[in-house]
Order: structure tokens, then C-alpha cells, then sequence
């Protein structure tokens, strides 16, 4: 979550203050990433040195003190909006890793780790739906926050639903052992090189 | 007193190499007002598990209670005036009938339990209207959508005094905001003191329930803890 582009998006609706910034920021977010007020004039700073905002020169530093965007900020914040985040390469899934795990460690029932799991995700699904029952329908940010996560769970519970289901298939037929002679072979062919 | 009791039911298909156990042991309790929502690959008991809780079918062993009343001891005269009066049923493809109109798909379970015909329009109008359904009350499962239709399906289930809503996928051919839209029902009417069980392969669909089970092999083999409290989301944690 980048909070520097976040609060470039506050002010390109118009000049605010600090305290306002971070309270938007939070009500945008369906109060779900809470932000501390130092982190937010930390932020402020920086955007000010880098000549994305002005701030109200004569106002001594705090509260009351008002900061707007500049053209150059608003052409960073059309930028980034516009580049999609990284998502070429698998992140470090620490579930994914702990499913590997759990194949190769003796005497460990994986699709009683994979339940575990389950459960435990789906459980929070619950919370999250309730969660939408109740607040949602007025407010629409919360509601975008909360089918995200919801969407992201939904798809850790798919993938552990399918390696389940492909560990039993497994199991019932499992692959063939590699063929012997290909170690050889492949040697043979790395000398010829 | 749950609304819906199992004890120890078992459902077995077919005798010696064909023979397919389908449920095993299954204790389940459903209380008024609550949602029970049922998870599990193909082939481990879910929709069994729905049939013989609506007395569709007989368990092979075990007790099936609605409203404390053992289905064992009922003729058939009675589970069938039992399945009518308290029991509603959605289902994936609607099982409308094609030649009424929706408010006479509605109506038709109470007129087939003696309601007459004006007072059994009456209340499938009020059915159909609680689901923002009274615009198309006269249109044909053919004109509809597949949400209206699904909508439809569920005030016949919930029309009259059913207290137990029994749904095998009832989202499972909607797209998402048509699939919550659904739920969003089901979870109204059970908020008005209906029990409902629903089968499903759809954790967000699940989600909706206060309750999942985890089925595998017809044996129940897991299941979620209560819910805490509303805002235990938006506590910041050690990760937030």
C-alpha cells in the first residue's frame, strides 16, 4: 500500500490538512489500514521535498497546516495509477511452502494440514462476510475492501482444494519413477560437449 | 430444541460390489434462525446429506428430527404434508415450472396443501414483493434472469410457514453480485427465525453461514469455530 501515492490522491480533490488527510485516508480505506499521524507528516515531508506538494508557507509546521498538489504531483499520481503493480514472479506463499513441507516430513497426514488450513481460512471468510453484511451497504470503499480480501481468500481455499484433490489422485496412481538410464545418457552428453 | 436433528445417519446406495456409502455417522443440529453451511469435494455426501434431511429419501440407519418430530415413525402421507408445510427447497437450476408464471410458481406448493387458490396468490405476491420480485410476478421462467429466477426458487421455498430452507448450490450458476444477492436472501430469512442448511463447494458462498461443515468420505471431518465478535477485523494486530 503505497500511503505516498494514497495521500497524492487526497489532495488532487483540493488542499487539505494534515489530521484531515490522515482521517480520509483511513475512512477510504474502510478503516481496515489504520495509519499513525506521524507517519502521515513523515510522508508529507518527503512529497514536499520532492516537489509533489506545497505547503501553505506562511503557517508554522502542525495541525493547521495546509498542503495542495502540484502539476508535477498530479503527473506522478496519473503515473502510478496507470503502472500495474510487479506481479511477474510468485510471491513466497508461506502456505504453499508449508503444503511442500508436509509431504516430506515422515508420519504428517497432508490433507490433515491442508484442513487445518481450510478451516482456518474459511473462518475468516465468515468474519469478513459478516462484516459486509453489517457495514457495507453504507460504504462503499469497505465493501471494495472487504470482497478483495474476500476474492483472496476464496482463491487460497480454491488452491487447497485442488492440491487435495490432486494428492488423492496421486496416491490412488502415482507417477512413474524416472526411467534409469536417463542419468547416464544426459552424462554422455555433457562430455561430448 | 434444534430445528433440525441428525443422529448417526447413515445412507448407503446399491448392496455388495456396487454398494456406495454415501453418509456415515452424520450428527447434525440446525437451531432456529441459524445457517449451517456444507462443504466438501464431490462425491463426499453433500447432497445426500440434504435429501435425507428433508425426508427426500430414508436414512439406512440413524434418526432424522424436524421440529423434535422423528421421521421414522411418519407415513408417507405425513412426510410428504411435513415436506410441504415446513420444508423449503433451492436448488441450482431453479426446477421452476416453465408453463406458470412466477407468482404461480410460488403459490403452487400452498394451493397443493389445500390453500385456496386467492389466499395462496396472496401470499406468493407477498413472498415475491419481500424479494423485490412484485414487477415480475407475471412474467414466465423464460423471461426472467437467471438471478430473478433464483429469487423466485427461494420465495417458493421461504412462502407460507416453512422453517427449514434446504439449498444445494443456490448460487452455483450466477455471477458474483447475483450469487451475494442470493445469500443476502437466504441470510434475511434466516434472521427471521428460519433454519436453513447449505450445500456448497464455494467458500465465499459458505461464508454466509454462522456454522461450515467439512464433509469428506459422508463423514462430518471438521468444522468452523463460532464467530467472534463483529470487530475483530479491525483490531490492529501484530501483521496490520
Amino acid at each position: 500500500m503505497s500511503v505516498r501515492h494514497a495521500l497524492l490522491a487526497l489532495l488532487s480533490e483540493g488542499p487539505k490538512y494534515g489530521l484531515q488527510l490522515r482521517a480520509e485516508f483511513e475512512a477510504r480505506t474502510g478503516e481496515v489500514w489504520p495509519l499513525n499521524v506521524g507517519q502521515v507528516y513523515t510522508t508529507l515531508q518527503r512529497l514536499e521535498r520532492d516537489g509533489l506538494i506545497e505547503s501553505e508557507d506562511t503557517v508554522e509546521a502542525g495541525p493547521q497546516k495546509g498542503f495542495q498538489i502540484t502539476t508535477e504531483g498530479a503527473r506522478e499520481l496519473a503515473e502510478w495509477l496507470r503502472t500495474p503493480p510487479d506481479l511477474t514472479s510468485p510471491p513466497r506463499d508461506e502456505l504453499v511452502i508449508k503444503i511442500l513441507v508436509a509431504l516430506r516430513v515422515p508420519g504428517t497426514d497432508v490433507h490433515e494440514v491442508i484442513q487445518v488450513h481450510r478451516r482456518y481460512v474459511v473462518e475468516l471468510m465468515q468474519q469478513w462476510t459478516r462484516l459486509k453484511d453489517d457495514e457495507s451497504a453504507s460504504d462503499l470503499h469497505l465493501a471494495l475492501v472487504i470482497d478483495a480480501e474476500l476474492f483472496r481468500l476464496d482463491a487460497v481455499v480454491r488452491w487447497l482444494d485442488s492440491a487435495d484433490g490432486r494428492l488423492h489422485r496421486a496416491a490412488l496412481d502415482p507417477p512413474a519413477p524416472p526411467a534409469p538410464a536417463t542419468a547416464p545418457r544426459l552424462r554422455r552428453v555433457g562430455v561430448r560437449r | 430444541m434444534s430445528l433440525l436433528e441428525l443422529r448417526g445417519v447413515s445412507k448407503v446406495y446399491g448392496s455388495g460390489p456396487s454398494e456406495v456409502r454415501a453418509l456415515r455417522g452424520v450428527d447434525l443440529s440446525v437451531d432456529a434462525g441459524s445457517m449451517v453451511a456444507v462443504m466438501g469435494p464431490s462425491g463426499s455426501g453433500k447432497s445426500s446429506l440434504l435429501t435425507v434431511a428433508g425426508g427426500l429419501e430414508r436414512p439406512t440407519d440413524g434418526a432424522v428430527r424436524i421440529e423434535g418430530a422423528d421421521l421414522a415413525g411418519m407415513s408417507r402421507a405425513g412426510l410428504a404434508r411435513l415436506r410441504r408445510r415446513t420444508v423449503g427447497y433451492v436448488f441450482q437450476n431453479y426446477n421452476l415450472l416453465p408453463g406458470l408464471t412466477a407468482v404461480e410458481n410460488v403459490a403452487l406448493p400452498l394451493e397443493l396443501d389445500g390453500t385456496p387458490a386467492k389466499a395462496a396468490r396472496s401470499s406468493a405476491l407477498t413472498a415475491l414483493d419481500e424479494l423485490g420480485l412484485s414487477d415480475r410476478a407475471d412474467g414466465y421462467p423464460a423471461d426472467l434472469s437467471g438471478g430473478e429466477r433464483q429469487r423466485v426458487a427461494i420465495a417458493r421455498a421461504i412462502v407460507g410457514e416453512r422453517r427449514l430452507l434446504l439449498a444445494d448450490e443456490p448460487s452455483g450458476a450466477l455471477d458474483s453480485a447475483n450469487g451475494e444477492a442470493v445469500m443476502r436472501l437466504l441470510h434475511a430469512a434466516c434472521k427471521r427465525g428460519v433454519a436453513a442448511v447449505v450445500v456448497t463447494h464455494d467458500a465465499q458462498l459458505a461464508s454466509w453461514a454462522d456454522r461450515v461443515l467439512f464433509l469428506r468420505d459422508g463423514r462430518v471431518a471438521d468444522q468452523t469455530a463460532p464467530l467472534p465478535g463483529p470487530d475483530s477485523l479491525l483490531t490492529p494486530g501484530p501483521n496490520r
